[in-house]
């Protein structure tokens, strides 16, 4: 190392030296988020526990995650996927629509009475009527007309809605089956609403 | 008077050209941006959080308190005394309690040691509900934040605990947890998304963090009401799905540190009007 090197070393050193001294671990972060939180009714300070899934995709918010890891990530989502016990993929679409327009539930200002919704239209286009949706997730205008109503995109797309995380680890949209927001047979519903060639996605 | 009855009549006819708006609202999505837009523009001269900045700058000068003092002698980073500009430049770190703080906090701090209100008190329901008569806590805000209007945003980055903060606030801002899965990011990490109709800020983004660094507090058509930074940041967290985030809380400040820091360069022009 020349003399001048290791000046420009040292002084690198100096200026990185306040910020290295701070560097905040996620343990600290933890710490602060459970003091700075409270329960209220049903939304406990555990929800903040952060699940291995949450735990990684925070982690790598900001930089590439490692391919192995997100296919570790991508199988276990999908080995949790629960399929309908009696091979019954499809409800009525109407019903759907309703709880694909309805924001409500597990909010702290909801209760445990309140039915929670799937807020799709908060992200997705979904029926060519709803014109007040969201463009977080790709339009799904036309879901079933596209890709048929096969079994196969019946489990694909059931699959999915119970735990996206299965096909694209650490996407934004939240895992309706496996963190019980929707149940079995709202799922069902919704289904219909996008594969039914009655509904009106698909007309 | 001729305040309320300008905000009013301006808001009377805004509401009357969303409504007006409505039929072509299937058109395009661009129209309902565009009649925002004009709203806002119709209603720039006559903010009803004008009032609210009157009443805070009363309040501010009351005697109150166990200690009957006014807040005039309050330190927001500038000596005390001195309110125009200080908001612009908070969070920051304050020697006499050791600590990054926020204007609310600092506001707060000051209640308790000049005043003698005990913390409790001045920390308890600092948002008014719906329908109710804006809180003291609200319009004191609206008082400082309007005497740093027009000044440039510059939350300062040289005390150890200004930048940990900082740090702290960025990982804050990428933590998903809950039922959800949802972090600050998921909303507000990308360009041109929305929430049905509702435009998201990039707030990994310089320009659209300035924007919105310097627009809250804000007038909420919707609500009646002057929301807070503090106040946007709990409801974020309510609509995340998470616990309820206590008031100047450690995790709301060092979120706000880490938005103000990456807002550095905006220009403060708040109280702003939203939908």
């Amino acid at each position: 190392m020349t003399f001048k090197s290791f000046v420009a070393a040292a002084a690198l050193v100096a200026v990185m030296a306040p910020a290295a001294q701070a560097q905040t671990s996620q343990a600290d972060v933890l710490t602060i988020m459970k003091s700075s939180f409270k329960e209220r009714g049903i939304a406990k300070l555990d929800r903040l526990d952060q699940n291995e899934l949450q735990k990684q995709c925070s982690e790598y918010s900001t930089r590439p995650m490692p391919a192995p890891m997100k296919a570790a990530l991508e199988k276990a989502a999908l080995d949790d996927v629960k399929y309908p016990a009696d091979g019954r993929f499809l409800g009525d679409w109407k019903v759907g629509e309703r709880i694909a327009q309805s924001g409500v539930g597990l909010q702290f200002s909801d209760n445990e009475k309140t039915v929670n919704g799937g807020n799709c239209y908060a992200c997705h286009q979904i029926s060519k009527a709803e014109i007040s949706y969201g463009n977080i997730g790709p339009t799904l205008y036309q879901y079933g007309k596209l890709r048929g109503n096969t079994v196969e995109i019946q489990r694909y797309t059931w699959a999915r809605i119970w735990n996206a995380h299965a096909f694209n680890a650490c996407n934004i949209m939240p895992r309706f089956g496996a963190a019980g927001i929707l149940s079995e047979e709202q799922i069902r519903h919704v289904m219909a609403l996008l594969l039914d060639p009655a509904s009106p996605v698909n007309r | 008077m001729s305040v309320i009855r300008r905000g009013a009549v301006a808001i009377g006819a805004a509401l009357a050209l969303l409504v007006a708006a409505a039929p072509t609202l299937s058109q395009a999505q661009s129209n309902t941006q565009a009649e925002l837009e004009k709203y806002r523009q119709m209603l720039g001269d006559g903010n009803p959080a004008e009032l609210l900045v009157m009443r805070g700058e009363g309040l501010w000068k009351t005697k109150r308190g166990p200690k009957q003092a006014s807040l005039e002698g309050c330190d927001l980073g500038k000596g005390p005394g001195v309110v125009p500009g200080t908001y612009a430049e908070l969070p920051r770190y304050f020697a006499d309690t050791d600590s990054v703080m926020d204007a609310e906090a600092r506001i707060v701090h000051c209640i308790v040691t000049l005043q003698g209100i005990p913390r409790a008190d001045a920390v308890r329901n600092p948002y008014s509900g719906a329908g109710q008569r804006q809180t003291d806590m609200e319009a004191l805000v609206a008082f400082v934040v309007e005497e740093s209007r027009g000044v440039t945003i510059n939350v300062p980055q040289k005390h150890p605990k200004e930048i940990a903060a900082a740090q702290r606030g960025e990982k804050i801002f990428y933590f998903r947890g809950g039922p959800y899965d949802f972090s600050c990011a998921s909303c507000h990490g990308e360009d041109d998304k929305r929430i049905r109709l509702q435009d998201l800020p990039n707030l990994n983004k310089d320009e659209p963090a300035r924007r919105a660094f310097a627009t809250w507090p804000a007038y909420r058509v919707s609500q009646g009401a002057m929301r807070t930074m503090q106040w946007r940041i709990y409801d974020c967290f309510r609509q995340q799905r998470f616990p309820e985030l206590d008031y100047i809380s450690p995790a709301s400040i060092d979120l706000i540190t880490f938005l103000g820091v990456r807002a550095q360069g905006g220009k403060m022009d708040s109280p702003a009007i939203k939908r």
